[in-house]
């Protein structure tokens, strides 16, 4: 495996395991709505430069624990810093701005905005972006052919620059996932929290996708991501952070995970996935998941 | 013939003219940004009445009394925008739409008659107050001097249109501003400052995730549609020279934003166009029915339905709007 992940093979496989150079240290947040605890993690560490995958079935708390680290949901309690600093008590754009940026899991391409517009929203320190000097566009036109260098490189990697004038609500669904992650990258973020980016997304994009995230590392970037489809956990993951009924029941490289039996049980135990992220429907096996996570079955 | 007439007299008058610059206002805050404002009309009245009172009662100076009346717009876009803006966008459109009729009652009520005129209104026999828009048309009356004419008692002829020197005034200044706030918001528009007012309106969360304060961005919008509609409001009340709480009724910001959507949402000269249209097909449906002996008796009600009935046919055929955009409307995801 990668050298990143070397930092990782004396880590024990256990839940709320100390990392050797944690970039982001999360302690006792919870939250509950009425009754149900939706989250409740004690203790997680997420190794600096690394590729993380937040797995868990269904309803496990991942989407809310990504909501509460990024500040767009207040834990009842609990702390938790990123490179240091406490982000407790920031809004989710002061989060942002300290490099924690994150992706949503239903997409939110704008998409009565230009692919270019979309792109260019995505950078900091934009000095146009206040009202006063926006009248004046000799003050920020020199940022603005910055940010449109930025942007036409990306468009270019992400194979999108071709639609760059095109509205965004004409992308198809693949490509609104590759515009998202394209325009978080304009942000510079430091670490990269991606809430199902790969889902529904036909093939050949899944392709492309995955290598735009198995690169971030390189680029210097801490990558955390919810995915569901265990094949591309287990290629691009340095590590596992398995989540069920709000809590982190294991935690490990992918070989650990897959044999461990927790998480077998918390997925044969799980309700099958649904299209509806807040469905308490009927319980139903997620069989395939099952199976594959059960056989040890990596890519 | 004589509708036609009637129709294009209102659609290049003054009134045509305020409600331009309300919509364009209105569109800032609703085309551009996505803030429900239901209550345009109170910051029309805010501007109105900061105007009025302050240099009728308290015997400020004109242009004071202007500074006084946009700070009562900022004033009421900060106190409706500071405890809404971070709440689910409903929030607002409840807040406008009952602050705009509670100022209209405060304005209204009998206690204040030494100081809103009460429903007697500015000037009144009850405050025994000056002009307030004694000023304005002193100005007017040095621009006209310009041209060798004058403005008090003079009648004169635009098109289709009789208007006397005061109404070509009021014409005069309020397509100027139109104009020049049009301008700003084009400006604006094109800027990163306007992206992030577009984002908004399209995902709030996403502009937030992005590192964008969207609640500064938010107020921002909501102040400037209100000062907008706030200078609509001082032109409202110069322009008859008098001003009482009955004329602020909720119906003005519901006629705004008809302009705003006829003539195109979240475009620069849509506010403009929308403004010409709707007035066009308000004077000459009125003028056509005043004129028929079997609608006569009728005309009042009857003038607004078919007003939105020509709307509907505008929308029908351009639902985007005059000058929006299709593929823009098409993709309202
Ligand atoms: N805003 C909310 N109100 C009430 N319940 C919620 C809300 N958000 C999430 N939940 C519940 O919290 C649990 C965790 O949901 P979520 O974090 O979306 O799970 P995951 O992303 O792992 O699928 C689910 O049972 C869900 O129904
Ligand atoms: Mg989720």
């Amino acid at each position: 495996m990668s050298d990143r992940s070397r930092a990782l093979e004396s880590v024990s496989a256990e839940p709320g395991v100390v990392k050797p150079d944690p970039v982001l240290i999360v302690d006792s947040v919870s939250k509950s709505f009425g009754a149900l605890r939706a989250v409740d993690v004690d203790h997680m560490e997420i190794q600096r430069g690394t590729i993380t995958a937040l797995i868990g079935p269904n309803g496990a708390g991942k989407t809310t624990l990504f909501n509460l680290l990024t500040g767009f949901d207040r834990p009842d309690q609990g702390t938790w810093t990123f490179d240091g600093q406490s982000l407790k008590s920031l809004g989710a754009h002061r989060i942002a701005r300290t490099g924690m940026v994150r992706t949503f899991q239903l997409t939110k391409a704008l998409t009565r905005m230009t692919v270019m517009d979309n792109m260019r929203l995505g950078a900091g320190n934009q000095n146009g972006e206040s009202m006063t000097r926006a009248m004046i566009p000799s003050i920020w036109a020199a940022r603005e052919r910055e940010v449109t260098d930025q942007a036409t490189e990306l468009l270019h990697r992400f194979q999108l620059h071709h639609m760059r004038d095109e509205y965004a609500g004409t992308l198809s669904g693949g490509q609104r996932k590759l515009l998202e992650l394209a325009r978080l990258l304009m942000s510079k973020p430091r670490i990269a929290m991606l809430d199902e980016p790969m889902a529904g997304v036909n093939p050949a994009l899944t392709e492309s996708l995955l290598e735009h995230v198995k690169n971030l590392p390189n680029e210097g970037m801490t990558v955390m991501f919810v995915e569901h489809d265990m094949d591309v956990v287990m290629d691009i993951s340095d590590w596992i952070v398995v989540m069920g009924q709000g809590r982190i029941i294991a935690e490990g490289r992918p070989h650990d995970v897959a044999q461990n039996q927790e998480v077998i049980d918390a997925y044969l135990g799980a309700h099958h996935e649904d299209t509806s992220v807040y469905d308490q429907g009927p319980v139903e096996i997620d069989h395939d998941l099952a199976l594959r996570v059960a056989a040890g079955k990596t890519a | 013939m004589d509708a036609i007439a009637a129709g294009l007299s209102l659609a290049i008058g003054p009134l045509a003219a305020i409600y331009a610059i309300n919509a364009i206002g209105l569109n800032v805050q609703f085309g551009y940004a996505g803030l429900l404002n239901f209550g345009q009309v109170g910051f029309m009245l805010v501007g109105g009445y900061g105007l009025a009172i302050s240099v009728a009662v308290f015997g400020v100076p004109f242009w004071i009394g202007v500074a006084i009346g946009l700070l009562a717009a900022v004033g009421l876009a900060l106190l409706l925008g500071y405890p809404t803006l971070r709440l689910r966008a409903d929030y607002l459109a409840i807040a406008t739409i009952a602050i705009a009729e509670i100022l209209r009652l405060i304005v209204n009520t009998k206690s204040l008659v030494n100081f809103s005129g009460g429903s007697f209104g500015i000037p009144s026999a009850v405050t025994d107050n000056i002009g307030f828009s004694d000023t304005y048309y002193a100005i007017g009356e040095r621009f006209f001097a310009l041209f060798g004419s004058t403005l008090a008692g003079n009648f004169f002829r635009v098109g289709f249109l009789k208007i006397d020197g005061r109404g070509l005034w009021t014409m005069i200044v309020g397509w100027t501003l139109a104009a020049i706030f049009a301008f700003f918001v084009w400006l604006l528009m094109r800027s990163p400052w306007g992206r992030v007012i577009k984002a908004i309106r399209e995902d709030e969360d996403a502009a937030r995730a992005l590192g964008k304060n969207t609640f500064v961005f938010k107020m921002q919008a909501l102040t400037l549609g209100g000062v907008l509609g706030g200078v609509a409001g001082m032109l409202f009340v110069l322009l008859p020279g008098t001003v009482s709480p009955n004329v602020f009724l909720p119906i003005l910001t519901f006629y705004t934003y008809a302009i705003v959507l006829a003539g195109g949402a979240a475009t620069v000269t849509g506010p403009i166009l929308g403004s010409v249209v709707f007035w066009f097909l308000f004077g000459a449906i009125d003028n056509a029915l005043r004129n028929s002996s079997t609608f006569a008796s009728v005309a009042g009600p009857m003038v607004l339905g078919l007003v939105g009935l020509g709307l509907m046919l505008v929308m029908i055929f351009r639902p985007q709007g005059i000058v929006g955009n299709k593929q823009e409307m098409i993709l309202d995801v």
